[in-house]
């Protein structure tokens, strides 16, 4: 794929539009469908067509595999750290009130952000591990280059962009 | 018989025909992408029923993550699908058997949409339908409003329809109600990336580390 003109295009093009509306999602998760998971797998599938189309070697120069390492971590410190500070401040675990005492309508959803962005970046980090640990070793011939599919662009090496 | 029902019916027809699309065909690029469509037919029907994060849950894991996943195993594993087993008798039994059964514990479930089922009489239904299940003592008062109103001018969330739970009643619960429930979910999840990087990473093609593959 890395050298179909079509499949690099339409990558470049839909790339960025499935990373804001992966980010639309992790922000909104509170008042609208979706949430930390489902942004998480979003943001996952955008680098993922990335790494499909560009090779899986020049996606893991973008994200590193230590970076996507610590995200998993970090996600669930974050979520758990969240519980950790209510009760740190004298309130049951996980209740977000804590955030906004004597507030809770507005506590609720400061607690629920935080919790969603752990559960986002976990996500996608293991996401990504997914991927990297299946296409592990075919780094020298990146994730479908099919040049049996299209011999003439692959000898000419036409580069689109 | 309204809309929504033959939308239904027509959605439910073409899931039917997907599944047993991808069965049956021996391509596996094709059985990928009928398992695609499957889900996304998935995702249009939980939708029609109303149940909006279900679906969104299922056309992006669904007709998203997973067939990029999968595709990307195909690269290793070939397309196309050289053995055809013939039909294992016994299996098969097991799976009629196990049908039946899950077919007949529906039978005991309410019709759909009943006002009077036990999902819509249950006492703690009726408060999520008030939004006013307990949370915290602090603040739920009309008095805690007022309090925190003269202390906060502009700033209090007020004794409004929610109760100050969020509008998404299913982020609300997933998240709060059941936020132990989802902590450890995300922790599987970790724990899933943790095997997977334990178990794979650096070992394959690499016949000193005495990996697996």
């Amino acid at each position: 794929m890395k050298n179909n003109p079509i499949m690099r295009v339409v990558a470049r093009w839909n790339i960025p539009f499935m990373f804001v509306f992966a980010v639309y999602v992790q922000v909104h998760g509170e008042i609208g469908p979706g949430g930390g998971f489902q942004a998480g797998v979003i943001m996952a599938a955008s680098f993922i067509l990335y790494g499909m189309v560009f090779g899986a070697a020049e996606m893991r120069r973008v994200v590193p595999r230590r970076l996507t390492d610590i995200l998993a971590a970090a996600g669930v410190l974050l979520y758990a750290g969240t519980g950790i500070y209510s009760m740190l401040m004298g309130y049951p675990f996980l209740d977000h009130v804590a955030i906004w005492p004597g507030n809770p309508g507005g506590a609720e959803p400061w607690g629920m952000v935080s919790v969603e962005w752990g559960v986002g970046i976990t996500v996608f980090a293991v996401m990504m591990t997914v991927f990297n640990e299946i296409t592990e070793g075919t780094d020298e011939a990146p994730l479908g280059t099919d040049t049996e599919m299209v011999p003439a662009l692959h000898q000419n090496k036409t580069e689109i962009n | 018989m309204n809309g929504i029902v033959v939308l239904d019916m027509a959605l439910l027809a073409l899931i039917l025909m997907t599944a047993i699309g991808a069965v049956e065909v021996r391509n596996l690029y094709s059985a990928i992408m009928l398992s695609s469509v499957y889900s996304l037919l998935m995702a249009c029907f939980w939708m029609t029923n109303d149940a909006w994060d279900v679906a969104f849950t299922e056309a992006a894991v669904g007709a998203g993550i997973s067939t990029i996943l999968l595709i990307g195993t195909l690269v290793l594993t070939g397309s196309i699908e050289t053995v055809r087993r013939a039909v294992s008798w016994p299996a098969l039994l097991v799976c009629a058997l196990a049908s039946a059964i899950l077919i007949y514990g529906t039978l005991d479930m309410p019709r759909y949409g009943d006002p009077k089922a036990p999902a819509h009489t249950h006492p703690l239904y009726s408060g999520f339908v008030k939004q006013d299940i307990p949370k915290h003592p602090s603040g739920r008062s009309a008095a805690d409003v007022a309090a925190y109103e003269a202390a906060h001018p502009g700033k209090s969330h007020g004794p409004d329809f929610f109760h100050g739970h969020v509008p998404n009643q299913v982020t609300s619960v997933i998240v709060t109600y059941r936020a132990y429930d989802t902590m450890f979910e995300t922790a599987v999840i970790l724990t899933a990336g943790l095997s997977l990087i334990l178990l794979l990473r650096g070992r394959r093609g690499n016949p000193q580390r005495g990996g697996l593959l």
